[in-house]
């Protein structure tokens, strides 16, 4: 598969009264055309900086992206202009964002809403732009899609509002969808049928789509690839499976043993992650995450470990990388 | 200590239905939200029951009414066979002390201008648990550590604190007035997993420690499995099913448990691979306006006409395993 987006050393930073938050911190990471990549991290790791940053949708002030490159299709994102980025925000990369009630216009209709982008970007006519709006409602699922486009969001249930978020993130067939949270703010049945949805239509339609979420058991159900962040870095990398089953990094193998699985035996004891999160804006040169770390050794609080290969496709950022598997036996 | 006979917490046939009014200068009850509608359930002295379900089934409010923060509509609370529903403020006090809550948002649940240390002395001074100063600021600070709280924290305000250190600080206040009861209501909903599994463990030290009675409210089902002994399953103001926690888990019968516990997924692409994902359609239906018969048929795969008509009984199916169900 060839390489959609390139992201090269991003670095957002926020300026605040309290001092530099580094957010996101030098990461790097590709994603592929029609894969489903997710970010996966704690709250405060970055994860939802890093995508606003793909999009230039960081808040002036406080934030900023200081450095780095996003390539997507040949163009670097961060060097364009205002009119050029507009062009690929919602026509060739869009987003759906974690609370459908604040990201829709409260006093648009749903129909105004749907067809808006298409107009712009797509230059439809209205008549043409409303019925293609009706087919994209009744693409994902919601039942007399004429009728649904004269209603308002608040007419709507909480699924129903990201059905529609989701419709409009498809409107323009962007190739990439952006998902920050897509569905933390619903029910779990509800959260199945719009992950469901969602992994039918990127597959059939060919969109790639980062997943930006905390929960593991999504992640394992619908990722290709899995992105693991800590502290505004990206300290683990690679495929689902590699992730799950061969975790090399003290972080990630602790995410994984502090979650109850419906799988488990029922009364095996948590192992929680020692400690608390860092503050982003104390940060020294090591590695953020020794403080919490059962392995840490003097040189992790020198210098912060590089990622390193551990296998085709996955590296991990951990300076004891080389005897994780015996440490975690041992422990 | 209880006599065996009679169960610690008995819920018998409780109903909380809250008017919805119109009107702005004469107000009238134009309908009810059936919030809860004729639930029963027993706790067991140190056990702990889990009580799931999606927003807005009722289960939030169930632990309001235990805790007679609403007027109940209809039914009994018993609590070591007293009718909590049927006592004056004033004899409610010292029931109050026995059966304590820790809430799901850490953020609002602390008063933000008042110092831990305040937080945590208040009840017992008003509750006359302590009455000497000096040895209640002891208290606060053994309550502390006992929480895994650096003692020295009585001195900081709310704000100075991570989310899973307040929720500590939710939990060192609910034992303040050394409870035998308590009602937690989401309580690690907001953390994030790391620490969610270190609040999970010291929920369940505690219970060992002070052999402490849970009653679990929340949404996330592996949660809920890991902790509790016995889990109730509720949609829509009715319970539909309730068992022991492996039975449950192992054995769900109800088509509302199942669907439930398919959309649960598990943290392992090898085993979601491998898993049947049968997603029920449609959404929750307004309690306002409930489905006629079983609330849940219309989006039940095993539906058929008689549930449109009839309500089904909360029976029991095999010991101890209770169903709402007329067709499994």
């Amino acid at each position: 598969m060839a390489t959609l987006l390139q992201v090269r050393n991003l670095t957002t930073q926020f300026f605040t009264s309290s001092g530099t938050v580094r957010a996101v911190d030098n990461i790097t990471f590709d994603v592929d055309e029609g894969e489903t990549v997710a970010v996966v991290g704690e709250s405060g790791c970055g994860k939802s900086v890093s995508a606003l940053s793909i999009l230039r949708l960081v808040p002036w002030p406080p934030g900023k992206i200081i450095g780095g490159s996003i390539n997507f299709r040949g163009q670097n994102l961060l060097e364009m202009n205002d009119a050029d980025i507009r062009r690929v925000r919602g026509r060739e990369i869009s987003m759906v964002f974690q609370e459908p009630m604040t990201s829709l216009n409260p006093v648009l209709s749903i129909g105004l809403q749907l067809t808006e982008t298409m107009q712009h970007h797509l230059g439809l006519s209205p008549a043409q732009a409303l019925k293609r709006a009706a087919e994209l409602l009744e693409m994902v699922g919601i039942s007399e899609p004429k009728r649904r486009l004269a209603q308002f969001p608040h007419h709507l249930s909480g699924g129903m509002r990201q059905r529609v978020m989701i419709a409009l993130a498809l409107s323009c067939e962007p190739k990439l969808i952006i998902a920050d949270e897509p569905t933390t703010a619903l029910d779990v049945t509800i959260q199945a049928q719009i992950l469901e949805l969602m992994k039918d239509l990127t597959k059939r339609l060919g969109v790639a789509l980062v997943v930006i979420t905390h929960n593991l058991g999504v992640v394992a159900r619908y990722a290709d690839r899995v992105n693991v962040m800590y502290a505004g870095k990206i300290i683990e990398m690679g495929s689902a499976q590699q992730i799950y089953h061969q975790p090399h990094h003290p972080y990630t193998l602790g995410l994984l043993a502090s979650v109850p699985r419906m799988d488990q035996p029922r009364g095996t004891r948590l192992i929680p992650i020692d400690g608390q999160p860092p503050d982003l804006t104390r940060l020294d040169g090591g590695c953020a995450f020794r403080p919490r770390c059962r392995f840490a050794v003097e040189r992790c609080a020198q210098e912060f470990p590089p990622l390193e290969n551990v296998d085709s496709g996955h590296v991990s950022a951990c300076w004891r990388v080389k005897e994780i598997n015996e440490l975690k036996n041992a422990s | 200590m209880t006599n065996a006979t009679t169960p610690f917490v008995q819920v018998r046939n409780l109903k909380m239905h809250f008017p919805v009014t119109d009107g702005v200068m004469i107000q009238t009850t134009v309908a009810q939200v059936k919030a809860v509608d004729g639930v029963s359930f027993d706790i067991a002295k140190g056990e702990t029951l889990g009580l799931v379900g999606e927003s807005g089934c009722g289960k939030t409010t169930i632990g309001r009414c235990i805790l007679q923060l609403e007027k109940v509509s209809e039914g009994e609370i018993l609590f070591e066979g007293t009718d909590l529903t049927q006592l004056s403020q004033k004899q409610l006090v010292p029931m109050r002390e026995k059966i304590q809550v820790i809430f799901q948002d850490p953020y609002s649940s602390l008063n933000p201008r008042m110092k831990i240390g305040s937080i945590l002395d208040e009840p017992m001074r008003v509750h006359r648990i302590i009455t000497d100063k000096v040895k209640r600021k002891e208290r606060v600070r053994e309550l502390l550590s006992i929480c895994g709280l650096d003692p020295r924290f009585a001195d900081r305000y709310p704000h100075e604190m991570s989310g899973g250190q307040r929720q500590r600080v939710g939990i060192a206040r609910a034992l303040a007035l050394n409870p035998q009861f308590i009602i937690c209501d989401e309580a690690v909903s907001a953390l994030d997993v790391s620490i969610q599994a270190q609040v999970i463990n010291l929920l369940e030290d505690l219970r060992d420690q002070f052999n402490l009675t849970y009653l679990f409210i929340a949404h996330d089902l592996s949660v809920v499995r890991h902790i509790s002994n016995r889990v109730a399953v509720m949609y829509l103001g009715n319970l539909v099913e309730l068992a022991e926690g492996n039975e449950l888990f192992d054995n769900p019968t109800h088509p509302y448990t199942r669907a439930l516990l398919d959309a649960v997924p598990i943290p392992d692409p090898q085993a979601e691979a491998e898993r049947a994902h049968s997603v029920i359609k449609g959404e929750i239906p307004s309690p306002i306006n409930p489905p006629s018969g079983c609330v849940f048929h219309p989006r039940c795969p095993l539906a058929v006409d008689q549930c449109k008509t009839d309500t089904p009984k909360f029976r029991e199916t095999a010991s101890g395993h209770w169903i709402a169900c007329d067709q499994v």
